[in-house]
């Protein structure tokens, strides 16, 4: 008897389950997305319709929007898994922990983290952003949102089935989402001012790479300390 | 071959048990007894390496599960309280998404059909009753050829009729030199079968 399958094979085959799942689950898959969408309408009725306000504090409140709907996603990373028994399942498979974990959150952000980079030109827009700051928004979602779902992977391992596991989540994860919130806006505000947000776009990838190298073994590490 | 050196168990901190050992040889069989709440579970997740001894060391052909998880979890398979399958998904979804060897589709219906399921393929599994859940979580033991099963009350939920194929198929893989870890409390053919007794007081 062989068991052949390869490391991209069963990651490819973890995602396209989860994939599956965030089908049949897509209720739920759209709460964040409502989320980011609702809380960034809501800041031009609060603040007021002037445009040179709004295209001040739009960078920070898009990233702020991003951030806490992806928090409120995190829950779902585990949570169906611990009480289904299939958590059990993928620790007690022969391949690599941290591959299939790597297969969980690269669906998490298909599905949570994706979605806000596509609708973010629209919401840009509606705060009355300019072209530029629109893509650099853009960008550094597309960059960041990723870091976002790998930390957030941690978190959630490390909070499973606490009570109370939220707050303690946010406390948690929040202090490590901080970095990419000043980098991206930052990147953002300068882009739109006419400097160079090069810097700032290194900074982000450099912490993505470190948390794609890292987060998907700590996280692993995490759920057996979680489940033991 | 299966060995349990001096475990010892802990829940919340109390001990529940210490110093099980045995010995697991091809073609034994396992049964963990005792009441509720004397650890049974504790020590199966304990053998699959889901939880760590308090105390003790469990060796899968001379080699320390701790150590040598991949190797050992190629061997074992596990079928716990909750079956470890997705609700949201159907008995056909789950079994050809988490088998590791490549099963055909006609091999799934097949095992499907073998245990009863054949008119549900597509169903979600939340639609279906807790003794049908069960029969799919049992489907994977048709699918997979592991060595090492470990059973934590496979038989809950499960009409006689469910019951009897059961225990023919776990003596099938007996005599095929497999070994099985097992709980239960309910009276059924294959306990005639069981080599080695541990009883958790």
């Amino acid at each position: 008897m062989t068991y052949n399958l390869g490391l991209f094979a069963s990651w490819q085959r973890v995602l396209k389950r989860e994939l599956l799942l965030a089908y049949k689950q897509r209720n739920d898959i759209l709460t964040p997305l409502i989320f980011f969408i609702i809380v960034i309408s809501l800041f031009p009725l609060g603040i007021g319709p002037e445009p040179d306000t709004l295209r001040t504090i739009a960078p920070g409140v898009i990233w702020v929007a991003a951030l806490l709907a992806t928090l409120l996603s995190l829950s779902r990373l585990f949570n169906n898994e611990l009480h289904d028994g299939t958590l059990e399942q993928l620790l007690l498979t022969p391949q690599p922990t941290s591959i299939l974990i790597f297969a969980k959150i690269t669906s998490h952000w298909l599905t949570t983290g994706l979605p806000l980079v596509l609708i973010s030109p629209l919401l840009a827009l509606s705060l009355d952003m300019s072209t530029t700051a629109l893509s650099y928004t853009m960008l550094t979602l597309l960059l960041g949102t990723p870091i976002l779902s790998l930390i957030g992977a941690i978190g959630a391992a490390l909070t499973l089935g606490l009570r109370g596991g939220g707050v303690l989540l946010a406390l948690l994860i929040l202090p490590l989402y901080i970095p990419v919130l000043i980098f991206a806006t930052g990147g953002i505000i300068a882009a739109s001012n006419g400097f160079s947000a090069e810097g700032h776009l290194s900074l982000i990838s450099a912490y993505l790479i470190i948390t794609l190298i890292f987060a998907p073994w700590v996280t692993s590490y995490a759920l057996r300390v979680s489940l033991d | 071959m299966l060995q349990a050196n001096a475990l010892a168990g802990e829940r919340a901190g109390q001990r529940l048990y210490s110093d099980v050992s045995f010995q697991l040889q091809a073609g034994d069989l396992l049964h963990v007894s005792g009441c509720n709440g004397s650890g049974k579970t504790t020590l199966l997740r304990m053998l699959c390496g889901l939880t760590l001894p308090a105390a003790g060391e469990i060796f899968w052909n001379q080699k320390n599960i701790a150590s040598h998880r991949d190797e050992f979890n190629t061997d074992l398979l596990y079928i716990g309280h909750r079956h470890g399958m997705h609700s949201d998904l159907s008995g056909l979804e789950n079994l050809r998404l988490s088998a590791q060897q490549h099963s055909s589709s006609a091999m799934l219906f097949s095992a499907l059909e073998d245990v009863g399921l054949g008119q549900h393929l597509e169903k979600p599994l939340r639609q279906l009753s807790q003794g049908q859940q069960r029969r799919v979580a049992l489907a994977r033991l048709l699918l997979e050829s592991r060595k090492l099963w470990i059973l934590d009350e496979p038989l809950a939920a499960l009409d006689v009729d469910a019951a009897e194929w059961f225990s023919q198929l776990l003596t099938t893989h007996l005599k095929r030199g497999g070994m099985a870890v097992v709980t239960t409390h309910q009276e059924a053919s294959f306990i005639s079968h069981v080599s080695i007794n541990v009883e958790l007081s």
